[in-house]
């Protein structure tokens, strides 16, 4: 197996340890809250709600972004995969992939009862699923950047917050503005996701090299 | 003057000592021009300049506006500068100056956004707007305080510094997109009215106080880095004869 994938299987194995539960729990409790919140009228939730899938999204995708590097800076395993043959680059981007397949798949999965939930018609589903599974993929791109130059710093939550926030804005921006519709701001959207891909690693990888060097 | 002893005098200021000579009379030199600009331009823009033909009186937030929003992006161009510098160079100044202009630059980008809501109250009768111009200079604003975050929440070392120089070179993107974003999206923010093809549309009369305040920022972002350089390059040292003599004197 050549050193990425054996680097990729790593990542996998131990995104999957860590499992989709934490922030598949927020999601939905956030799904949850908002009808409570909105009251009984039917008719502020189907204006409002649909939209706020993604607020929910963006804010589940933020709590997973702390395990992209820290729990490898503490043990000393980053230095064995700026070692590995493999670039930097390519190494942050199958962490990424690995978080995609184990966080970002089943979010998208559980926007299909969120959606349902939130008041939108179940007709929006294969759009908002399809544009969640892009959006995740934005929001992991755009957060490998932010976990890797936050990596050593203790409680990083907020400050990854702080970091990833402008970049999560366009995916949030348009996944609402299309609202399942496959429209050209889902065409926007996987823009947004095909940028974040690309540059996230790369952001990501300069920054590893800060880390370690 | 030839070019290379140009550079060399400027390539010099990465070393500290003359760096710490040259800013010990740049300092008050740049004070006192901001002190300067500032009291001819706040009383000729907010008082002796013309009303606006459409505005009235409420043009004159425009003063102290426009200069800040100018001078935000600018700062972080710099910003962006010190750090590319810093990254390829190793220059521990470029670092210095990079840490001192953030919280400037913030100060300049909250200015801008504080003034703008202020000024779009009489004339838009909103306080915000969720336009490409306001929403991207709000993000160059939380750029600058996550800049500001990740150095407190660092050390003061070589590795905080490369990682603060990768923040703020990944956060460049947004200084295009803040100034054509006027171009770009239909905006409520006004269209570019000075640096625009055909030359510029702002009535004369206006331009004096707008470009004095424009100095006159420029000049108290350029004393209050090199303050807060001076500040840190004190601390510094302080730090090592610290460390010098605590090592001398263990047993």
């Amino acid at each position: 197996m050549s050193p990425l994938g054996a680097v990729f299987r790593r990542e996998l194995t131990l995104a999957w340890r860590a499992g989709p539960a934490a922030p598949l729990g927020f999601f939905l409790g956030v799904t949850v809250l908002v009808p409570l919140a909105m009251g009984p009228e039917r008719v502020l939730l189907a204006q409002a709600g649909a939209p706020l899938i993604w607020i929910a999204a963006a804010l589940a995708a933020l709590m997973t972004l702390e395990r992209l590097f820290q729990a490898d800076l503490e043990d000393g395993s980053l230095d064995q995969l700026f070692l590995a043959d493999a670039s930097l680059t390519a190494i942050a981007a199958a962490k990424g992939a690995a978080l995609w397949i184990v966080v970002g798949l089943p979010l998208a999965l559980a926007g299909a009862p969120a959606v349902v939930m939130l008041g939108a018609s179940p007709s929006a589903i294969p759009g908002i699923v399809a544009g969640l599974l892009l959006a995740n993929a934005a929001f992991i791109g755009a957060g490998l950047a932010a976990a890797a130059v936050t990596a050593g710093v203790k409680r990083a939550g907020v400050l990854i917050a702080l970091l990833a926030l402008p970049f999560f804005a366009p995916p949030v921006l348009f996944g609402a503005a299309d609202g399942g519709a496959f429209g050209p701001a889902f065409l926007m959207l996987a823009a947004c996701a095909a940028a974040a891909c690309a540059l996230g690693p790369l952001a990501a990888a300069a920054a590893l090299r800060a880390q370690v060097e | 003057m030839t070019t290379a002893k140009i550079t060399t005098k400027v390539s010099g200021l990465a070393n500290p000592q003359q760096f710490m000579a040259a800013s010990g009379w740049a300092l008050p030199a740049a004070g006192a021009i901001a002190l300067l600009l500032f009291v001819i331009g706040l009383p000729w823009g907010l008082q002796y300049s013309p009303p606006d033909y459409q505005q009235g009186e409420s043009v004159r937030i425009m003063y102290i506006h426009v200069p800040a929003a100018w001078w935000s992006m600018g700062i972080y161009a710099a910003l962006a500068g010190s750090s590319f510098t810093y990254l390829v160079w190793r220059h521990v100044l470029a670092d210095v100056a990079a840490r001192a202009m953030a919280p400037i630059g913030a100060a300049y980008a909250g200015l801008c956004l504080a003034t703008g809501s202020l000024w779009g109250r009489p004339t838009w009768g909103a306080w915000w707007e969720w336009d490409a111009r306001l929403t991207s200079m709000l993000v160059l604003f939380l750029t600058f305080i996550g800049y500001v975050a990740l150095r407190a929440a660092t050390d003061e070392d070589e590795r905080g510094a490369r990682l603060g120089a990768v923040l703020a070179l990944a956060g460049a993107i947004n200084l295009p997109i803040v100034h054509y974003s006027v171009e770009w999206w239909s905006t409520l923010h006004q269209p570019a009215s000075i640096l625009r093809e055909g030359g510029s549309s702002i009535h004369p009369s206006m331009i004096g106080p707008l470009f004095t305040m424009a100095g006159a920022y420029a000049a108290a972002f350029v004393a209050l880095t090199l303050a807060s350089m001076r500040a840190d390059i004190y601390r510094r040292r302080t730090r090592a004869a610290q460390a010098r003599r605590a090592r001398s004197a263990a047993p």
